[in-house]
C-alpha cells in the first residue's frame, strides 16, 4: 500500500454527488445547432478553415491550430456551417467569442477514421502528433493542450504518469461516471500516456468517496498489468489540485512556478486519458464528452454524453430545468465555477458540470464584512498561503507584498472563501490582482523595450556622428599632408578656384 | 464575537462574586456609551451603523475593557475609557480590522497613565472586607467621595512592595493570599481559563498565543524565583494565576486584527508577551503589565509578520 501523505489545509463542503447519480451515462440526442468556439482551450484560438456554406461530416477538422499552444476543432456530427461569428460563450467575463455555428443534419454521418492498435511499437513523438491532430486538451478544467504535457522536454524524465481521478470538487460526477463506464479504455489510454512520456509507472489516484469506480478501475488494471496502481486516500476538498495529489501520492511538492515534471511526474485527467485512447486507437476526434448535469432545479440531473457545442440551455431543459426567478447556471462545480451570463453559451472541452442550484440549496453569497484578519483562511489554504494577507496587500494594491506574500502560488481553490466568516469574495480579489501584476509586468517590459530602442538609437546617432567626425579629420590632416608635401596653401588654392569659377559665370557665352 | 462574548461570562461572575457588583455596573456603562459612541462615529463616517452594530465587535472592545478595569471606579472613568478606546482606539482608523492596536488596550493605557490613583485602586475581594450591596457599588461609582474609598493592595502589588519576606512567608501571613495564590485572583484566573478553553474547543482563536504566552511567563516566573527567597519574583503558578494573565492570554492577545498573523507570527508574538509581562510586574511600577505588553507587540506585529511568512507550497527545500 502507498503512504498517503497530509496536505496543508482543506476543507470538507457538503459532496451532494449522488444528487447526479454517478456511473449512469445518458447519451444526449444532438441539438438542432451547434455552437463550437475556435478557444476551448488554453493557448491561441483555432483559424477556421471552413466557409459559411460548406456541408461537413462529423470528426470533419473545422479549424487549424495556431501555434505550438493550440489545438484543432473537429465537428461533433454531420451538418452545414451556418455562420462563422461572434456569439456568447461560456466565460466569468460574460464576453463574446468567435464560434463556427453548425446546423445538424440528424444523419450523423462521420469520415472514416484510421486508428492504430499496434501503439506500443509507434514513435511517442508520432503519437503526439496524433493526439494534436485529434483536438485534445485537458478535460480536467483547464483544457491545457495534452500534447504539450505530454512533451516536458528531454532533460526532464517521467517516473510516473499519474491519473488524476480525484474529483474532488462537490456535485461533479463526469470523471467518477467515466472511471466506471469507460474503465477498460482509461486503462489502455494511461498506457499509451505512459508510453509516450516513457513512463516505467502508471499511478491512478482516486478519493475514496467513488468506492465504485475504484473497484471497477482496481479490477480493470490488474487485468490489464498489475504493475499499474491504483490508490485512493480521503475526501477532502482540493485534493484534485494537481499539485495537491501530487503531494498526497508522493510526499513530495511540484516547485514553485514549475511543473510535474520537474519532479518527475505527469499528471492527466481520466476524461484526457480516454480521449486519448479514441484518439489512437480509432482515430477519433475529440468531440464528445461527458458533463454532469445537476443541481436541485433539475427534475432529472444526470451525467451525459454531449456534442461539444451544444447549447447550455439544450441540456438543461432535456435534464427538466425548472428554472426559478433569478435562477443561477453555474459552469463547473461550486467552488471553482462561475455563474453563465447567457443560456446560449455551448459547453466545450472543459465543461466538467452544469450546475443548476435552487435559492435554498446555494444561497446568494451576503455582503461582505470587514476582514478582522481571523486566519481562518490560512488555515484552510492548501497552498499555505496568508489569504488574509494577500487581501490586504490586493486591496491597497501593494504588488511588492503581494509577490512577497506569494499571489501566485494561488490555486484559485476557494476554500479560503469557503470558510470566511466575513464572507468576503477573496479569489476575485486574487484574481483581479493576478491580471493587474500581469498587466504592469508588460507595461514594464514594454518601457523597458523602448528605453533599450531608444538607447541603441542614441548609440548608434553617436557612431555616426563621430565617424562623420573622423573622416572629416583623415580628410583635413591628407589635405594638409598634401599641402605640406606641394609647398601649395591649400585655402588659398580654394578660393583661387572659387573665383576662376566665378570669372566662368560671370563671362557671357 | 458573540462566543467571545460568552466566553467572558465565567469570568465576570467569579469576579461578581469576590469584588461585588461593580464590574457588572462597569460592564452596563462601558456597553451604553460603546455602543452610541460606535453609532455616532459610523454615522458620521458615512457608513450604516446597523451593520457595525450587528458584528458586536464595539461589545467585545468595552467588556474587555470595563473588566479590565478596577470595580467602584467612578463612573467618568469608564465613559473616557469607552470613548477612547472605540473612537481613538479603533474608529479613528477606519473601524473594524483596521486598528493596529488592541482598541481596549488603548483605551486602558490612556486611563493608566491619565488616572493612575483611580486605576491602581483594586476593590478588597470577599473574605478580606464584605462585598459591597448594589445601592452602596452605586454610590461608589456616580458620587466618588460620598463614602469611603474601598481599596485594597492586589498581590501583585504586594509582591512588588515586598522587601524582607520570604515568598512562602507571604503567601501564608497575608490575608491577601489564599493557599494557591491571590485570595479570589487565583478563582478568576480559573474562570477566565475556562472561558478561554471553550473558545479554544470552538476553534475562535488557535492555541499558539494563548500557550506562548503563558508558557513563557512561566518560564520568566521558574528563572526569577530565586527559591522563594525574600528577592523572589513570585512562583510561576502564582504568576499564571495572578491579576490578568488568563484574561489576557486568551482574550486579549487573540484578537486577531492588532496581532501577528500566522501561526508561527503568533507564537512569537505571544511568547513576547509573556516576557514583557513578568519583567513589567517584577521591575516596573504599574499594577499590572499586560496592557503595555499587549500594545508594545501591537507595534512589532507587522515586524513579526515580515519574519514568520509560512513556507508556501513548492517552496520547500528538499524539494528543489
Amino acid at each position: 500500500m502507498r503512504v498517503i501523505h497530509d496536505i496543508h489545509g482543506g476543507i470538507h463542503p457538503p459532496e451532494r454527488k449522488t444528487l447526479s447519480r454517478p456511473g449512469v451515462l445518458h447519451q444526449v440526442v444532438i441539438p438542432p445547432l451547434l455552437v463550437l468556439p475556435l478557444r476551448q482551450h488554453l493557448g491561441a484560438p483555432a483559424q477556421p478553415i471552413v466557409a459559411v456554406g460548406d456541408t461537413v461530416l462529423g470528426g470533419e477538422k473545422l479549424a487549424e491550430p495556431q501555434g505550438v499552444m493550440s489545438v484543432p476543432i473537429h465537428a461533433p456530427t454531420s451538418g452545414v456551417v451556418r455562420a462563422i461569428e461572434l456569439r456568447p460563450i461560456a466565460h466569468a467575463s460574460g464576453l463574446e467569442d468567435l464560434c463556427v455555428v453548425l446546423e445538424t443534419d440528424g444523419k450523423d454521418r462521420w469520415v472514416t477514421g484510421s486508428g492504430n492498435e499496434d501503439w506500443r511499437k509507434s514513435d511517442p513523438a508520432a503519437l503526439l502528433d496524433v493526439i494534436r491532430e485529434a483536438g485534445i486538451a485537458g478535460l480536467g478544467g483547464a483544457g491545457f493542450p495534452t500534447a504539450v504535457k505530454l512533451n516536458p522536454g528531454s532533460s526532464r524524465t517521467i517516473e510516473t504518469l499519474l491519473i488524476n481521478g480525484t474529483e474532488c470538487e462537490p456535485y461533479i460526477t463526469a470523471d467518477d461516471t467515466l472511471m466506471q463506464c469507460y474503465t477498460e479504455a482509461l486503462i489502455e489510454g494511461a498506457q499509451i500516456l505512459a508510453h509516450i512520456v516513457d513512463a516505467p509507472h502508471i499511478l491512478i489516484g482516486i478519493e475514496d468517496n467513488k468506492p465504485a469506480a475504484i473497484s471497477r478501475v482496481t479490477d480493470a488494471a490488474s487485468k490489464a498489468d498489475p504493475s499499474i496502481e491504483v490508490a485512493s486516500f480521503p475526501t477532502r476538498y482540493p485534493s484534485g489540485g494537481e499539485k495537491q495529489i501530487i503531494e498526497i501520492l508522493t510526499g513530495r511538492q511540484v516547485p514553485s512556478g514549475g511543473i510535474p515534471a520537474d519532479i518527475g511526474m505527469v499528471c492527466v485527467n481520466p476524461g484526457t486519458a480516454v480521449a486519448v485512447r479514441e484518439a489512437i486507437i480509432k482515430g477519433k476526434p475529440l468531440t464528445h464528452r461527458i458533463v454532469t448535469l445537476t443541481g436541485e432545479a433539475l427534475a432529472q440531473p444526470a451525467n451525459v454524453l454531449a456534442c461539444l457545442g451544444t447549447p447550455i440551455h439544450f441540456l438543461l431543459e432535456n435534464a427538466g430545468l425548472t428554472a426559478g426567478p433569478r435562477q443561477r447556471i453555474i459552469h463547473g462545480g461550486p467552488m471553482m465555477g462561475f455563474a453563465v451570463s447567457d443560456l446560449d453559451a455551448p459547453i466545450t472541452k472543459i465543461t466538467n458540470c452544469l450546475l443548476a442550484p435552487t435559492a435554498e440549496e446555494l444561497p446568494l453569497p451576503e455582503t461582505a464584512k470587514p476582514c478582522i484578519r481571523c486566519g481562518h483562511c490560512a488555515e484552510a489554504c492548501p497552498a499555505s498561503l496568508l489569504p488574509q494577507q494577500l487581501y490586504w496587500y490586493a486591496r491597497a494594491k501593494d504588488q511588492e507584498q503581494l509577490m512577497e506574500h506569494r499571489l501566485f502560488d494561488c490555486i484559485e481553490c476557494g476554500a479560503c472563501a469557503y470558510v470566511c466568516p466575513s464572507q468576503i469574495p477573496l479569489v476575485q480579489y486574487y484574481r483581479a490582482a493576478k491580471g493587474q501584476l500581469r498587466d504592469s509586468e508588460q507595461e514594464r517590459r514594454r518601457s523597458d523595450n523602448s528605453r533599450d530602442r531608444f538607447e541603441a538609437r542614441q548609440t548608434r546617432l553617436e557612431a555616426e556622428i563621430a565617424a562623420r567626425e573622423a573622416k572629416r579629420a583623415a580628410r583635413k590632416a591628407a589635405a594638409q599632408n598634401k599641402a605640406s608635401e606641394d609647398g601649395s596653401d591649400p585655402i588659398q588654392a580654394a578660393i583661387e578656384r572659387a573665383k576662376a569659377r566665378k570669372a566662368d559665370q560671370e563671362q557671357p557665352s | 464575537m458573540r462566543d467571545v462574548l460568552l466566553a467572558t461570562l465565567p469570568g465576570v461572575a467569579v469576579m461578581t462574586w469576590y469584588f461585588g457588583p461593580g464590574t457588572l455596573i462597569n460592564l452596563a456603562l462601558g456597553a451604553a456609551v460603546a455602543l452610541a459612541s460606535e453609532y455616532l462615529a459610523t454615522t458620521l463616517r458615512g457608513q450604516d451603523p446597523r451593520a457595525a452594530l450587528d458584528d458586536l465587535s464595539v461589545l467585545v472592545t468595552s467588556t474587555l475593557l470595563c473588566i479590565a478595569l478596577p470595580p467602584y471606579a467612578p463612573w467618568w472613568l469608564i465613559v473616557i475609557g469607552v470613548l477612547t478606546a472605540v473612537l481613538l482606539g479603533k474608529q479613528v482608523f477606519g473601524g473594524l480590522g483596521y486598528n493596529p492596536f488592541n482598541p481596549a488596550m488603548v483605551g486602558y493605557v490612556v486611563l493608566l497613565i491619565s488616572f493612575p490613583v483611580q486605576m491602581s485602586s483594586w476593590a478588597p475581594p470577599r473574605g478580606l472586607e464584605t462585598v459591597p450591596t448594589f445601592g452602596e457599588a452605586l454610590q461608589h461609582v456616580f458620587s466618588p467621595g460620598a463614602i469611603d474609598a474601598m481599596t485594597a493592595a492586589t498581590p501583585l502589588d504586594l509582591l512588588r512592595q515586598n522587601t524582607g519576606q520570604l515568598f512562602d512567608d507571604l503567601m501564608t501571613t497575608r490575608p491577601e493570599f489564599s493557599s494557591w495564590g491571590g485570595l479570589g485572583w487565583f478563582e478568576v484566573n480559573l474562570a477566565f481559563l475556562l472561558g478561554g478553553l471553550w473558545l479554544l474547543y470552538r476553534k475562535v482563536f488557535t492555541w499558539h498565543a494563548p500557550i506562548a504566552m503563558l508558557v513563557l511567563l512561566a518560564t520568566c516566573a521558574l528563572m526569577g524565583y530565586d527559591g522563594g527567597s525574600s528577592e523572589s519574583g513570585g512562583s510561576p503558578l502564582f504568576h499564571l494565576f495572578s491579576g490578568a494573565t488568563m484574561f489576557a492570554a486568551f482574550f486579549i492577545i487573540t484578537d486577531p486584527v492588532s496581532s501577528a498573523v500566522s501561526n508561527k507570527g503568533r507564537l512569537v508574538f505571544g511568547a513576547l508577551i509573556g516576557v514583557i509581562v513578568y519583567l513589567i510586574r517584577v521591575l516596573g511600577n504599574y499594577p499590572d503589565a499586560v496592557a503595555f505588553a499587549v500594545l508594545i507587540l501591537n507595534f512589532c506585529a507587522p515586524f513579526i509578520d515580515h519574519y514568520t511568512q509560512p513556507a508556501v507550497y513548492g517552496t520547500r527545500r528538499r524539494d528543489l
